[in-house]
């Protein structure tokens, strides 16, 4: 007998508290977690500048949890197959199940994120100082990465059976976006140096979700002065409110596209 | 002893003399009630070596005139409103102090470079303790010398660089100190052309439009203990020689076209024990030749030394460059200048002797910046991990920057 709507999603809600509650409790997410406090702590015992010690977590931060999201979220797929295939034998909506646990896992990782990085800057007076804002915005940027992230894993590991295949691709993706998206990025503004490359500098950051959040929170940081005339118009575009939820919508675009493929992906998959 | 007689007598002609000189010299005083009401009418009538003094009050008054040589000063800062009309004060006579006075609206001409006070081919001067507001050209020496312009104040309210005018201004003087003034809100803050053997000393020149102080063709001249803030462009000198440039500091200009200093064809120059903190660009340099810098403190600047181009034989020592995002920048692949016992704090090598000095090398450029320096736009790959890359390889094996472009000795420890 098929479950009624309200039924699906008390399903999917159990799924997520159950990769939630799994990865809580996991040793990964203990190091995740204990990795940001000891890194706010470090930070803010070396310099004791909230400001400065922003500035070195946005080099961590773009770089890394896309990374941790991306492996995080195949290992997890790939670990819990059996307990998926279990899942898929009762009567339940295959969407309920993969949005249960892509969620479980995003959530636990922001969770990790928001705390480990939060209790020591709280601790240390975040609340005096006028970083605050820089610093939500990190971490603002910072869960939307992990979502972006985690479920761009989710859809390689679901369309693909082999496991090295599946992190091979994972990892790839990681590059591109992290590394490669900006060499090329860098040889086209080289290679067109003639011509005008303020509309394509802007749209060529704002498709890469790392580059956005770098932009982003470099433009609130007193070092936006020396993107020179560049940064004049980067600053013109994403400095306004409507840039700025703009570019908010450009990461919620970017988080709601790889959910849509895995319920695509979910619902065509043959088991 | 009657042969010493005459002589004697002569001394005594002379000593009545200047005692009677001292006696004619007579103390005016100018107030709103008095039977003397206007500055500009007393002048005419004092003689050479008077004394005015001017009494609290507002005189309404422009084109003062001082032809002779007098000492106008101020009682409880007395206000001179010029209301707009024009020149305020125009002294031509060499000996001349003004001392106290609260200047007001110099009158803006497109045409005249109107001043609340300009002195024109005068020696001797001495303008002093005066608080200008509301002006267009501030101060304004015109083929002066030994002179001094100590303690005033210049506060202008400058929003366009076309219609307003610059704080103090030197032209074709030389030989004049200039001394503990605070100028903010104007043009420039302090500007010379063609002025040599000036002194300027503990001025601070703050909020400017455009510089805050500015060097065109004027050589020996020495500036130390200024602070300049916040200015539009920050400083720049510009095509003299034999400058001497000690214990300043250069803060917070910020912006697409700022600079602490901007250096372009100097030659000879010293730059020493300054602080050039949180500038877009520290120092950005431009066919300047033999000059030395040393032990000035980079402290989060954007670009802490900018170099442009032909520039050979200068030398960098025991300096300290802290967390600035670029130390040096380089567009050339030519390298002449010398980088020798500096503070990094980018340097990651070791000191296994514990000399204090590093064993490795330190290359202060990094490929990005060449990039940059290339191609502007690439500055939104700022802080990305691709250019942490490509700097990392550049600096292990350099390609793009010079070879020779290296602190052989980088000190351990910032130098204190």
């Amino acid at each position: 007998m098929p479950l009624r709507p309200l039924q699906q999603q008390e399903v999917m809600l159990k799924i997520l508290k159950y990769s939630f509650y799994d990865l809580i409790r996991s040793r990964w997410s203990y190091i995740y977690f204990l990795f940001y406090l000891a890194l706010g702590f470090v930070l803010l015992f070396l310099n004791n500048d909230v400001s400065k010690a922003v500035i070195t977590l946005m080099n961590v931060i773009i770089v890394l949890i896309p990374l941790i999201g991306t492996i995080f979220g195949v290992m997890y797929y790939y670990n819990s197959r059996e307990f998926t295939e279990l899942l898929l034998a009762q009567p339940v909506k295959r969407s309920s199940i993969f949005m249960g646990q892509y969620f479980g896992v995003a959530g636990s990782l922001t969770l990790s994120l928001v705390l480990g990085l939060g209790i020591p800057f709280l601790l240390y007076g975040l609340m005096r100082s006028n970083a605050i804002f820089d610093f939500s915005l990190l971490l603002v940027t910072g869960a939307f990465l992990t979502l972006i992230f985690v479920g761009l894993s989710f859809v390689i590991a679901i369309s693909n059976e082999n496991k090295i295949k599946g992190f091979g691709y994972a990892v790839l993706l990681w590059l591109f976006l992290a590394v490669v998206y900006d060499g090329l990025f860098l040889m086209s503004l080289i290679m067109f140096e003639e011509y005008p490359l303020d509309t394509f500098s802007l749209v060529a950051t704002a498709l890469n979700p790392i580059d956005l959040s770098r932009i982003l929170i470099l433009l609130k940081l007193d070092i936006s002065a020396l993107l020179g005339y560049t940064g004049a118009i980067f600053k013109k575009f994403f400095g306004t409110d409507l840039g700025f939820l703009v570019s908010l919508a450009i990461l919620l675009i970017w988080t709601v596209l790889p959910i849509l493929g895995l319920r695509y992906k979910a619902r065509r998959k043959d088991f | 002893m009657t042969t010493s007689y005459p002589h004697h007598k002569y001394t005594l002609v002379l000593i009545m003399f200047f005692m009677g000189s001292m006696v004619w010299a007579k103390t005016w005083t100018v107030c709103e009630t008095c039977e003397h009401s206007s500055i500009k009418q007393t002048i005419q009538e004092a003689n050479a070596h008077d004394t005015l003094l001017i009494q609290k009050g507002t005189y309404r008054e422009f084109e003062i005139l001082v032809d002779k040589p007098l000492v106008i000063k101020g009682i409880d800062y007395p206000i001179v409103d010029g209301e707009k009309k024009g020149e305020i004060f125009r002294i031509t006579s060499d000996k001349v102090t003004l001392d106290g006075l609260f200047i007001i609206n110099v009158g803006v001409s497109y045409t005249k470079d109107n001043a609340a006070i300009r002195v024109v081919q005068s020696k001797n001067f001495s303008i002093q303790n005066m608080v200008l507001e509301q002006l267009f050209f501030g101060i304004y020496l015109e083929k002066s010398s030994h002179g001094k312009v100590y303690h005033n104040r210049i506060i202008g309210d400058a929003v366009d660089e076309y219609n307003s005018g610059n704080g103090i201004q030197l032209w074709y003087s030389s030989d004049v100190e200039v001394r503990k003034n605070h100028v903010q809100g104007t043009r420039d803050g302090i500007y010379l052309e063609f002025s040599d053997r000036i002194t300027i000393t503990d001025n601070v020149s703050m909020d400017n439009l455009r510089y805050g102080l500015h060097f065109m063709f004027s050589n020996n001249d020495i500036y130390t203990k200024n602070t300049f803030e916040n200015n539009g462009a920050g400083v720049a000198v510009m095509f003299s020689k034999f400058i001497t440039m000690k214990n300043n500091t250069f803060r917070k200009n910020w912006g697409t076209a700022a600079y602490g200093m901007l250096l372009k064809e100097i030659n000879d120059a010293e730059i020493s024990d300054n602080t050039f903190e949180e500038n877009t660009i520290g120092i950005n340099i431009e066919g300047s030749n033999r000059i030395k810098y040393i032990n000035n403190d980079f402290v989060g600047n954007g670009w802490a030394i900018r170099v442009v181009g032909a520039c050979y034989t200068n030398s960098f020592k025991g300096n300290n460059f802290l967390y600035n995002s670029f130390d040096i920048s380089y567009n050339s692949k030519l390298n002449d200048n010398v980088f020798e016992g500096n503070f990094w704090s980018s340097y990651t090598g070791y000191d296994l002797d514990k000399d204090g000095v590093g064993d490795v090398p330190y290359r202060p450029v990094k490929l990005f910046s060449y990039v940059v320096n290339r191609t502007p736009e690439t500055i939104v790959l700022l802080r990305s991990l691709f250019m942490d890359i490509i700097d990392f390889s550049e600096r292990v094996s350099p390609v793009f920057t010079p070879d020779n472009l290296k602190d052989a000795h980088p000190l351990m420890k910032i130098r204190p």
